[in-house]
This record gives structure tokens, C-alpha cells and sequence, in this order.
């Protein structure tokens, strides 16, 4: 059974199509149809939902898209739709807002900018350090411009059509200075004590029945949507239902749905397995759980690797990161994910697990050798990818230690890459000691660029190096040219990042990037 | 405010939109929105998956079977007439035999639910015999492939003032096309009803065109069939001509089903099935004199129509009346191709083939000032137009008002121009990367449909005894504010507050035969429609009250919802209903025609516009020399919209349309493979401007105390489309960073859309 609230009232679906989306519930189902479709593959946010869910104490607001999150992924937690924020004869702050700046014009993306504009309050309003007390005029105002990169942050995964966005951002302001104590906060005891009590039962449930499956755990009887908590009632299902499909976030594989009109039978839910969710700190690494989400990533990654930081602020959008998952990001094995040029670039590794007869079997590889060919992957029969593990940056020595990370693509919110490259790389006294250069967009798979990381390494650091290693990388790749780019384009860039790359490293004050947050 | 402190009620306030609160709650209702009927069946449309061949088997069987399948339609189906061109005939509802382009409807669906539809169409089973088609715009010059035959414009000789000129330039710039991308995508729903008559509830900015075309496609009188449209969720033009197919096959579901039938686009076959801004190849020679002053061009424009004209002679058209932008041209001949390619058929996009057009004259500029090694922006103020011996467009028509100079002036000062100019050469010296660059672009923009019957609207007005008011027009409501605008003219007549009006949805029961709510001119026809039907009422309240209160009319004044009859003040609903117990008529059409148009396409010659909009636009980029990523650091803007009606609605045109117009000259770049299928068919692929493209700094400002010269509603300018067009300064500051990498030796020869891409092949200069 899964169960949720919808605003303020407990949803308990019995039976659930395992593939039905949340906005397809909303709509058809629930009738509510506040909530709108602009494109069903998660790039427009019209569908733009908040969920709610516990953190010890406090509820934590999540921007998402309505339209790839399937119903299932609900379980547990809060969801709150443009229809219920206002409180009798009084819209709530963000609407107000958006309101008083005219930041509607035909209003069919304006639900979606509201729920993510109450996410970015939830998220940055209501501190009372940060409020100021002028009343926010424009997005002129240059104190604000942390707020904007705030607001860019939250509403880069909102298109509207029709106002460009100015009185988008003023009411963001407004909204983040105006923060009131709304419904949500009045009733957040409540709130949490109804979702606590819904996971803990979930739990318990699961617990007392070590064996959740279908058939014998009378309730899921009709079940098709799975919510394994632990890596043993996982690998259980998954022996079970050996072609279930595994869901992280979704953001890829609910594509099938919505895009590919696919069906799909059955799917397990891996966010609330407790082993996969967890970032756990080691002296020199960290092991982050498959199914942390990206936003989360960012947040343990940014103080160590601050172009992981950049990267993860361009990784689609704030509602993509707060569902797409860093194993999802690996086991998709598109050749056009972001992250995993970092981690080979950076030597990270892969956990990964499967339960053969009764025998749990873990091994940990290179995140490089898990790529094989286009989509194919070293992941074998029941095996899931457990955690990521990666290496924390070497501490300042002689030796300059370095991770650059360049995103290029089209528009600077909420776009898959032309090219990513991550270029790791060490150079003591004006020479490359180390140089790991991963790049994707330009093969079958995320790969390392051999010939060029050869011409990089011992060489010194200057004009004549870089020209070579630009001529091998030309001959490490030979990528296709698609809707995103061409593939001369993929080269050429590929290899002027090169030269940025040396510019980067040895005169620090040339301003290098035009999309860069310092 | 008046000198006697009262209140002036309507004209020239900054209300929100009549929507806004329905929006943010949700409650705004569209098309997908409205609740579902008993029995409710949804279409799906199939397409072809060749760009041009003759179909030779078409088998649907698989699809008539599929699970919740209702009924399946193919051009056989169609009880009356097949072709639905707008203006010219070539647009069948389905191919009947002939496919040009990839994605043509082909048959349709309806079944129990949307997905049901969608799932059936995959089954069909189409063969082709294929023919070779035309996919690209040079191809088709080189053909002299045409969906309507070519035209030209010409003032004095230009072939000869070139010849004699000092300095000569022939270049081409290619300018390419635009998704319209307006969120909520194709839509309508029609409910049988009885005699056989349809009601349509449609996303259209052309009700009256649907209604014509359904009635067609069923073979029935025009009064059978009733369209409705409350909103659309953005328009843009794309829903001008290429809304109402949709209309027509829900339409022909609900004649042979008699069920509710709804047929909605997916994002998807939205964007394939349906037309964009034409792109353009613009070839132009120019001769000059020292100062850069132009002295003869030619230009040969030509825009890819697509498959089928549309819309698109008008369209070439707007652009060949635009290619002079704000720019005097002494002896200029302009040619017009409307070229035809195997690709969907291109149709109204904001500006119609004006910012083509524009972008071409500011090509041109550009050139000039870099063979002349001037700044742009010297040889832009001289080239202007003025009014008094440079005012004779090459089109004939005489510039009797022109805020250009002015606007310019001031922009020039209130954006620092030059300092900022200084400012950025000395950034570029200490930065070899990233550079910058800065353009100030003026914007000219003919106001009135060229074709000159369009340019006519009606109202209807209905007071009630309670003193509430219903208006109604032709126009339709796409985000644009202008039931706002309509319900502020109104109350402005009456002196009511706008709480008291209501503007209902359009419908062509209410009022017929009216022209799409395009060419910026919504508020200019219709507001002015309003407004006669107000004054109407109006005179009949005052000669009521006249005669009842034995009072001269003069000494009857409308005020803060009140009425003062000489000494005594009623209110407005007693006024209402005295006259109603008086058996005084409480309802009123009004109607409107633009004055003083004319048009003599033969000799291309006459005043086709009845005023123009006027703006520029200053601004500053910076640009990744090695990746060719850009940013857009700061625009100013002042922008002529004569006596504002609403400011705020106003500012939010100009905004928007320069938003979208940065995405069609920056990130918004369609592709198609080699077999003309569309490869940028949604927006993981296709990307419109995000928040993070809207610069940090966006001054925009309304030109103050410019009431338009020609009598329109308030004095008021369109604003719609001519805002678009400011976004050129954005394209010109790219092409001024690039020009400063190598100090201003090579021109760059940067196209639309400047994609990082472009850019970076602009710089290593492989064309
Ligand atoms: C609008 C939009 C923008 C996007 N932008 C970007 C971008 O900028 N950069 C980028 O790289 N990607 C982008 N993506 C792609 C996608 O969001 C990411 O790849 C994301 O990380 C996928 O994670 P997920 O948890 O949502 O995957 P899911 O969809 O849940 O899963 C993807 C696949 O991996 C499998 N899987 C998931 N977790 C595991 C596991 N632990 N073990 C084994 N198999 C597993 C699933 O079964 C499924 O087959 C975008 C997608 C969308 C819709
Ligand atoms: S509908 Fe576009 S993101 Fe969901
Ligand atoms: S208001 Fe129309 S898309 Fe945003």
C-alpha cells in the first residue's frame, strides 16, 4: 500500500499501476488540474510539485516535476500542489508575491514557478539575518545577487514563454524577504507525525515480515511499486521479481513512460533503502549511498572540489537534482552524464552488491572500467550499485593539486552537455606530474583521454605541451555530431579547454568562465 | 489625478492582469483543464515518416484494434472540404495520398483516454514510395522552388546608386527559425450539439478562422458551429493559423461519434506537426559614402515557407517592409522569395517576418561601420530616418513621426555608451579570453495588418441593472493583457471601477466574423471597438438622464462609479436601472476599421502601416573566446508605446518579447537530419531562454510624453511584437567581442542563431 498526504489529506492507494506518474494522479485521477503538462520529460517544470519530507525534526521542501515522478515515490511523504497554498480569501506569500509583480502573463507556467518559489522560501526565506528591509525593486539591486543566484538555482528548471523572467526574479526577492508563518509551518508537527508514522509502520512492517514480498505480506498483495528500507528486503524482491525495474530518481528511466510510451510491470524503489542513502565520511573519501541525490551530493562535494560545486548548480535542474540520484547518473551509463567524467577523472570508485543463493557478493572497480560500449556496463545479472566512493582531494602539498570541470552546452540552466570534461591533475614545479582526463559527449561512453593524458604527464606546463596534448586528443575521440552540436564543435572545444585549462593553472587573475558563481 | 483632485478611472494604470490570482492558485482554467464529459473521447494525430513520397499502403488495422480504440479517421473521413489553407490553398487536414514533410497528419485516433490514443497511433503501417525531397532553403533558391511567386519593392535606382557609390558590401547573413514554444501546447475540445452544430473550446488566437474551418471540413453553415476561447497558455502566432486543424479533427470525431472529443497535442508532435518562424537567407550589396551613409542596396530575401504558403506571403512581405529598419534608403530594391522545401509549413511567429527583415539593415550597419572602422553606433544615427527630407520608406510610405532619435539620444546618456564603450576596450587589452562587447539597436515596427480587411473589430457591450457590465470582443487573450486593457478602457468611459467589468471569454456567437488577435494590434482594433460600443451606451445614458432630469448634457458627469446629474450624484447601478425601467436599450456593439490604410501590392507602393512602434535597445555581452559561450550582462531599454494604457502590462511585453527574442538569435536552434526529420522535437534539445539568460541588470523604461500622433485608443502604441526585435543589440554585442579578438581585422561574420557553436566557428572563421 502506498501512502502519502496530498496537502493535508492521508492518501492510501491500495493498488497502484506501477508507472503512473504524479502528475497523470493528479490530473486524471484527482481532477485537480492546477498542476500542468507542458512537455512530460521533466524540462519545462509547468508540472512543478513540492514534496515534503522528514528530516529529524523538520520537514525539508523539495521542488520536483510532477510529470516524470511516479506515484509510488510518494510513499511516506508530503505533496503539496498550487491548489492548496493559499488559505481562505488570503494567497500565501509566494503567490502574493508573484502576484504584486506582475509575474504572470499567461499563467500556464505560473503554478510551477509558485511551488518552486515556495521551495526556494522554505529553503532561504524566514532568516532573519538576511532579511533586509528595503522593499526589492528589481534584479538590479546588486546586494541581492546572492539571492538571485539563489533564485536562478531553484527556478533554472522553470521555462516561462512570456515574461522573461524580470518580475519572476523580483518576486523571488519579495518572497524571500517576506516570509510569513503559513499553514505548512502551523501544522508541521502534524505533518511530520502523520509521515513518521507512515514510515515507521512502513518499517515495522517490513521488519516483522522479513520477507515483504507480494504474496505473503497480505497487504502488498497487489502491489507493483516495491519500497524495500534495507539492502537484504531489496535484494529479495529483486530475486523475486527478477524483471522488476530499479528506480533511483527517475529522471531517466521514467522517460520510457512519458516519452517512449512504454509500460513498465513492476518497479522497486531504491531512495529508502537506508544502506543507499547514507554518506558516510572517511579520512580520505567519502562513501555516498547510490540513491543520495544529486542536490545532496553537491552539498558533501561542494567545500571539497568547488568546480564539482559549479557543475552540480548546471547538472539540469534544482528539481532534477532533487530527485535524480548519483547512481543513477552512473547506472544509466549515457553517454552524455555529467558525473561520471568526474569520477573517473577523480579515481572514484563503484560499490557494487548482488546476492547470489543466499550470499551476499560486494566488489569495488574503477568507476572508469564500469563503462564497456554504448549503454553496456559491467554491472552483471541482480548486482546494484551500492555506493560511490570518492576520494577526497590530497591535501595542499608543493605539489598544486587540481580538478577543473567544464560544462558545455547551449544555455547555462537545465542542459545535458555537448561536452563535459574533468581534467585532474598535479603539477609541482612547473611540471604535470599527474593528469586524468575524462571527457563525455564525445564517445559511446565516458572515457579517458589516453593519448592525451600521455602527452600531459611529465611534460612541463607551457604552450608547447598543451598543442600536443590538443593534437592527441584529436586522436583519443572521434564523437558524433547530434541536435547539440556538431561533431567538429566537440573536438575543437574539447581541445580549447585545454588551453583554458593552462591558463587556469598558471595565472589565476584572467577571468576564464563567463558562467561561473565565484 | 485631474487639477481638481478627482480620480481618473481606466487609461494609464498599472493594474495586474484580470488572471493573475486564478493563476497563482491554479484556478485559470485551459482547455486540458475543463472537466471531462461522460463518454469523452481524446484524438491523437498520426504522421508520416518520410518528408515527401506518395503513400502506397496505409493499413489500420492494428490501430483500429488497439485496446480503447473508438473510431480512426483518415482523409477519406472528411464529410466536406480536405484542404484547410488559411489563405491560399495546400494544407489538407490529412495527406491524401502526397506526403511533404516529415510528420504530416496522415490519420487520427480517438480513444477512452489520451495515452490509449497515443499508444494506438504507433501501430500503424505505412508504406511509401519515396520522391526526393527539398530540405534546404539554398536548395530551393537555387530551384526557384516557390510556394507563391516572388515580389519586389523598389524606390528610385539602387543598381546604379551602388555602382556610383564609394564603398560597396555584399554579404549574406543567415537568420534561422524559431519554435514558438508557448507552454500549454495545441488543444481543443468539441462538444456535439444539437442540428448537428459543433462547440468548439479551442487554443486559438483566430476563433473565427476555426469556426470557418470546421464548418468547412463538416459541410456546415458557419452559425452551427461556435468557438470559444477563455485563454491560451502563450500564443506567439503559432496559434494564428496552425491552432485550428486540431479543432477540425476533434471536430469530425465528435460529428461521426457524437461524444465530447478532446485532441491535445503532445509536446512532440506540437513541435513537429506544427509551423515556426521561417528562416531566412539575406543576400544584400550596399553602397556608401565616407560617413557610412547608405546610398543604394539591394536586398534578396528569402524565407523558407515550408510545404505549404500559410501564412507566409504576408510573412516575406513583413519582412521586405522591414529590411530599412529605422534607415533611410535613398534608392533600395528589395526581392522577396517565399521559398518551398519538403519541412512543415512555417507560419506567424511574433514580428511576422519583420525581425528578419530587421536584422538584415542591422547587418548592414554593422558592416559598414567595420569597413569604416567607426563605431556602429555613428553610423546608425546617421542612416536614421528623420522627418522632414530623409521620411520616404522604399515602400513609398512617408514617416510623419519618428521618437527614433530621441530615443536613441537618450538612451546613448542614461546607459553610459561611451563610457562603457572605454570601459570595455580596456577590459578586452587585459583579458585574453573572455571579451566583451556593446550595441545599441533601434527597433521600427509597422503597425496594422498588411492585409488591409483585417484590420477591423467588433464589441458588444451589456450593461446590467446592478451597474455591472459584461464586455465582449473579438480579440483573444494569450497572456498579453488584453482583456485588462479592454476592461480599463471601458471603465475609463464610464468612470467605473474595473471591478464591476467583466471580460468574458471570446466567442464568435458573441461577436462574429473577427480578425486573429495578431500583428500587435489586439488592444488597437478591439480596445478601440470597446470603446465605440462604451461611447455608445454612453450617450444613451446621458440623453436619458438629459431629458429625465431636464438637465444639458454637458452638466452630466461620470465619476468614481457615481453619475452627477447636475446637483444630484447616482450611482452608476441606479442609473442602470432607471434606464432599464425607461425601457432605455442596455447593450451595444461597437466596431472599429483602421483609418487611413492603403496598399497597392501591384506597384508595392502606400501607407500599408498606420503608425510605427519604436525602441532600442543597448547591450553588453561577454563571450568565451575559446568555447564560444556567452553571457548577457546588461540590457537597457526605451521603448515608445505612446500613452501607455497600463504601464506594468506594458513593461511586461517589452521584457518578454526581448527574452524570446535573445532565444531566437541565441539558444534556440532547430535542427534537422538528412531525411528532414525535426531532431530538436522537445526541450530537452530545443532550448528557449532560462532565468539565468535574463541579465542581471535589465533597465527598461517607457519613452515619457509621446502620445501617438495618429488617433488610436488613448493615444497608445501596440507593443505585442515590436519589442522582439531590441534583442538584436544582444546578436550586434557578440558580433562587436568578436570583432575585438583580433583588434577589428576580420569581420565576424556571425549568423543566427549565435549558439556557442556559431560563435566558436565564427572566431576560427570556417564558414
Ligand atoms: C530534464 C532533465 C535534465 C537532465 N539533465 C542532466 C544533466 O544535466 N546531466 C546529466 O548527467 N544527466 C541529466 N539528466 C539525466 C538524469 O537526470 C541523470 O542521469 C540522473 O542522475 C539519473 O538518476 P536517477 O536516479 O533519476 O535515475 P533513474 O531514472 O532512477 O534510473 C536510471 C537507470 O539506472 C538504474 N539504476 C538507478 N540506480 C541504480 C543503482 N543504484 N544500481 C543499479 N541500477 C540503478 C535504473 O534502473 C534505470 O535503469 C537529465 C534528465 C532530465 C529529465
Ligand atoms: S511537464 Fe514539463 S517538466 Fe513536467
Ligand atoms: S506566463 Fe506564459 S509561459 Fe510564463
Amino acid at each position: 500500500m502506498i501512502q502519502f498526504l496530498l496537502n493535508n489529506e492521508l492518501v492510501e492507494l491500495e493498488t497502484v499501476n506501477a508507472d503512473t506518474t504524479v502528475l497523470g494522479y493528479l490530473r486524471d485521477a484527482k481532477h485537480q488540474c492546477g498542476t500542468k503538462e507542458g512537455c512530460a520529460s521533466g524540462d519545462c517544470g509547468a508540472c512543478t510539485v513540492v514534496v515534503a519530507e522528514p528530516n529529524g525534526e523538520t520537514l525539508e521542501y523539495k521542488n520536483i516535476n510532477s510529470c516524470i515522478t511516479f506515484l509510488g515515490a510518494l510513499h511516506g511523504k508530503q505533496l503539496i500542489t498550487v491548489e492548496h497554498l493559499a488559505e481562505p480569501g488570503q494567497l500565501h506569500s509566494v503567490q502574493k508575491a508573484m502576484v504584486d509583480h506582475h509575474g504572470s502573463q499567461c499563467g500556464f507556467c505560473t503554478p510551477g514557478f509558485v511551488l518552486s518559489l515556495f521551495a526556494l522560501q522554505k529553503s532561504f526565506g524566514g532568516n532573519s539575518d538576511n532579511v533586509h528591509h528595503h522593499a526589492p525593486r528589481s534584479a538590479n539591486i546588486h546586494e541581492s545577487s546572492d539571492k538571485r543566484a539563489n533564485i536562478d538555482e531553484y527556478l533554472g528548471g522553470n521555462l516561462c514563454r512570456c515574461t522573461g523572467y524580470r518580475p519572476i526574479i523580483d518576486a523571488g526577492l519579495q518572497s524571500l524577504e517576506n516570509h510569513q508563518t503559513d499553514q505548512f509551518d502551523k501544522c508541521r508537527e502534524q505533518t511530520l507525525h502523520t509521515l513518521n508514522t507512515i514510515n515507521h509502520a512502513h518499517q515495522n512492517a517490513a521488519k516483522e515480515n522479513a520477507n515483504i514480498i507480494g504474496e505473503n505480506s497480505g497487504k502488498d498483495r497487489n502491489s507493483r511499486f516495491h519500497v524495500p528500507t534495507n539492502l537484504e528486503q531489496l535484494h529479495e524482491l529483486m530475486a523475486h521479481y527478477p524483471t522488476a525495474r530499479l528506480l533511483g530518481g527517475g529522471t531517466d528511466l521514467s522517460l520510457e513512460v512519458t516519452q517512449q510510451l512504454k509500460s513498465l510491470e513492476r518497479i522497486i524503489l531504491l531512495t529508502r533503502v537506508s544502506e543507499l542513502t547514507q554518506v558516510v565520511e572517511h579520512d580520505d573519501h567519502f562513501a555516498i549511498g547510490a540513491a543520495v541525490s544529486l542536490s545532496k551530493t553537491r552539498e558533501v562535494l561542494a567545500p571539497h572540489y568547488p568546480d564539482i560545486n559549479e557543475l552540480l548548480l548546471r547538472f539540469g535542474s534544482r528539481q532534477i537534482r532533487n530527485q535524480g540520484t548519483i547512481g543513477g547518473n552512473v547506472a544509466n551509463a549515457s553517454p552524455i552524464g555529467d558525473f561520471p567524467p568526474v569520477l573517473i577523472a577523480i579515481d572514484a570508485q563503484l560499490e557494487l552488491e548482488r546476492k547470489a543463493s543466499t550470499q551476499i557478493k560486494s566488489r569495488v572497480i574503477d568507476v572508469e572500467d564500469y563503462f564497456l560500449d554504448y549503454k553496456k556496463t559491467d554491472l552483471r545479472e541482480g548486482e546494484i550499485i551500492r555506493s560511490i566512493i570518492i576520494p577526497k582531494p590530497s591535501p595542499p602539498s608543493k605539489t598544486q593539486s587540481n580538478l577543473k570541470v567544464y560544462k558545455i552546452s547551449k544555455r547555462i540552466d537545465d542542459d545535458i552537455s555537448a561536452v563535459c570534461a574533468a581534467i585532474s591533475i598535479e603539477v609541482a614545479d612547473n611540471t604535470i606530474a599527474t593528469a586524468r582526463v575524462a571527457l563525455g559527449g564525445m564517445a559511446a561512453i565516458p572515457k579517458r583521454a589516453t593519448l592525451c593524458e600521455k602527452a600531459l604527464c611529465g611534460a612541463p606546463l607551457n604552450k608547447e605541451t598543451i598543442t600536443k596534448a590538443q593534437t592527441a586528443l584529436k586522436d583519443d575521440f572521434q564523437p558524433i555530431g547530434d541536435a547539440r552540436a556538431s561533431a567538429k564543435y566537440r573536438i575543437r572545444v574539447a581541445q580549447n579547454l585545454l588551453s583554458k585549462l593552462q591558463i587556469e593553472l598558471t595565472n589565476t587573475s584572467i577571468p576564464t568562465r563567463v558562467t561561473y558563481h565565484d | 489625478m485631474t487639477k481638481t483632485g478627482e480620480v481618473i478611472i481606466g487609461a494609464g494604470q498599472s493594474l495586474i492582469h484580470e488572471s493573475a490570482a486564478k493563476h497563482v492558485t491554479g484556478e485559470a482554467t485551459y482547455i486540458d483543464d475543463q472537466p471531462t464529459y461522460h463518454g469523452q473521447l481524446f484524438a491523437c494525430v498520426g504522421g508520416s515518416t518520410i518528408a515527401h513520397g506518395e503513400i502506397t499502403t496505409l493499413n489500420l488495422e492494428a490501430v483500429r484494434s488497439a485496446l480503447g480504440v473508438v473510431d480512426v479517421i483518415t482523409a477519406q473521413s472528411v464529410p466536406g472540404k480536405l484542404d484547410i489553407g488559411p489563405v491560399f490553398p495546400g494544407d489538407p487536414l490529412f495527406s491524401e495520398g502526397l506526403v511533404e514533410y516529415w510528420g504530416q497528419p496522415i490519420f487520427a485516433v480517438a480513444a477512452i483516454s489520451h495515452e490509449l490514443a497515443k499508444k494506438a497511433v504507433q501501430l500503424a503501417k505505412i508504406d511509401y514510395k519515396p520522391l526526393e525531397p527539398v530540405l534546404d532553403l539554398n536548395e530551393a533558391i537555387n530551384q526557384e522552388f516557390y510556394v507563391r511567386p516572388p515580389h519586389r519593392m523598389q524606390r528610385g535606382n539602387a543598381e546604379q546608386a551602388i555602382d556610383n557609390s564609394v564603398h560597396r558590401i555584399q554579404s549574406t547573413l543567415l537568420v534561422g527559425g524559431q519554435e514558438h514554444f508557448y507552454l500549454e501546447g495545441q488543444a481543443s475540445t468539441v462538444v456535439p450539439q444539437e442540428d448537428g452544430g459543433m462547440l468548439v473550446y479551442t487554443s486559438t488566437q483566430n476563433p473565427t478562422e476555426t469556426q470557418k474551418l470546421v464548418s468547412d471540413v463538416l459541410n456546415l453553415p458557419m452559425s452551427k458551429v461556435d468557438v470559444v476561447t477563455r485563454r491560451m497558455g502563450g500564443g506567439f502566432g503559432g496559434k494564428e493559423t496552425q491552432a485550428a486543424p486540431w479543432s477540425c479533427v476533434a471536430a469530425i470525431f465528435a460529428n461521426r461519434t457524437r461524444k465530447v472529443v478532446a485532441c491535445r497535442l503532445s509536446r512532440r508532435d506540437d513541435m513537429v506537426m506544427t509551423g515556426k518562424r521561417h528562416n531566412f537567407i539575406n543576400q544584400y550589396d550596399v553602397g556608401f559614402d565616407d560617413d557610412g551613409m547608405i546610398s543604394g542596396i539591394h536586398y534578396t530575401l528569402a524565407g523558407q515557407c515550408g510545404y505549404s504558403p500559410d501564412l507566409s506571403d504576408a510573412i516575406v512581405d513583413r519582412a521586405m517592409f522591414h529590411c530599412d529598419n529605422a534607415y533611410y534608403l535613398p534608392h533600395a530594391t528589395v526581392d522577396g522569395l517565399r521559398c518551398k522545401t519538403h519541412t512543415v509549413s512555417n507560419t506567424a511567429f511574433r514580428g511576422f517576418g519583420g525581425p528578419q527583415g530587421v536584422i538584415a539593415a542591422e547587418a548592414v550597419i554593422d558592416e559598414i561601420a567595420f569597413k569604416l572602422k567607426k563605431d556602429p553606433l555613428e553610423v546608425r544615427k546617421r542612416n536614421l530616418y528623420n522627418t522632414i527630407d530623409r521620411n520616404i520608406t522604399h515602400y513609398h510610405q512617408k514617416i510623419d513621426s519618428f521618437s527614433i532619435s530621441a530615443i536613441v539620444d537618450q538612451l546613448e546618456k542614461e546607459s553610459d555608451y561611451w563610457s562603457r564603450r572605454k570601459g570595455i576596450q580596456e577590459f578586452n587589452a587585459q583579458s585574453p579570453i573572455l571579451k566583451k562587447g556593446l550595441a545599441l539597436t533601434p527597433v521600427k515596427f509597422g503597425i496594422s495588418f498588411t492585409v488591409s480587411h483585417l484590420n477591423q473589430a467588433g464589441a458588444l457591450i451589456h450593461l446590467y441593472t446592478d451597474g455591472s457590465i459584461q464586455v465582449n470582443h473579438g480579440g483573444t487573450e494569450m497572456g498579453q493583457g488584453l482583456m485588462t486593457k479592454v476592461a480599463q478602457i471601458v471603465a475609463s468611459q464610464f468612470q467605473v471601477s474595473t471591478d464591476s467589468i467583466i471580460v468574458t471569454a471570446t466567442r464568435t456567437d458573441k461577436v462574429p466574423n473577427t480578425s486573429p488577435t495578431a500583428a500587435s494590434s489586439g488592444t488597437d482594433l478591439n480596445g478601440m471597438a470597446a470603446l465605440n460600443a462604451a461611447r455608445v451606451l454612453k450617450q444613451r445614458l446621458i440623453d436619458f438622464l438629459s431629458e429625465k432630469y431636464n438637465t444639458p448634457a454637458e452638466h452630466i458627469r461620470f465619476r468614481n462609479g457615481n453619475v452627477k446629474v447636475a446637483d444630484q450624484t447616482l450611482s452608476f447601478a441606479q442609473v442602470t436601472n432607471e434606464a432599464w425601467l425607461a425601457r432605455v436599450s442596455l447593450s451595444s456593439t461597437g466596431f472599429y476599421k483602421t483609418p487611413k490604410i492603403h496598399y497597392d501590392r501591384e506597384t508595392a507602393s502606400g501607407n500599408p502601416f498606420y503608425y510605427f512602434a519604436n525602441g532600442a535597445s543597448v547591450s553588453e555581452v561577454v563571450v568565451d573566446t575559446l568555447t564560444g559561450e556567452y553571457k548577457l550582462l546588461r540590457t537597457d531599454i526605451i521603448h515608445d508605446v505612446g500613452n501607455s494604457i497600463n504601464p506594468a502590462l506594458d513593461i511586461g511585453q517589452i521584457e518578454g518579447g526581448f527574452i524570446q527574442g535573445l532565444g531566437w538569435l541565441t539558444c534556440e536552434e532547430l535542427k534537422w537530419n538528412d531525411e528532414g526529420r525535426l531532431l530538436t522535437d522537445g526541450p530537452a534539445t530545443y532550448k528557449i531562454p532560462a532565468i539565468s539568460d535574463t541579465p542581471e541588470i535589465f533597465n527598461v523604461s517607457l519613452l515619457q510624453n509621446s502620445p501617438n500622433s495618429e488617433a488610436t485608443v488613448f493615444r497608445s502604441k501596440a507593443v505585442g511584437e515590436p519589442p522582439l526585435m531590441l534583442a538584436i543589440s544582444a546578436w550586434c554585442g557578440i558580433r562587436d567581442a568578436i570583432a575585438s579578438i583580433d583588434g577589428r581585422t576580420t569581420f565576424p561574420q556571425l549568423n543566427a542563431p549565435a549558439t556557442p557553436e556559431e560563435i566558436l566557428k565564427t572566431i576560427h572563421c570556417d564558414r
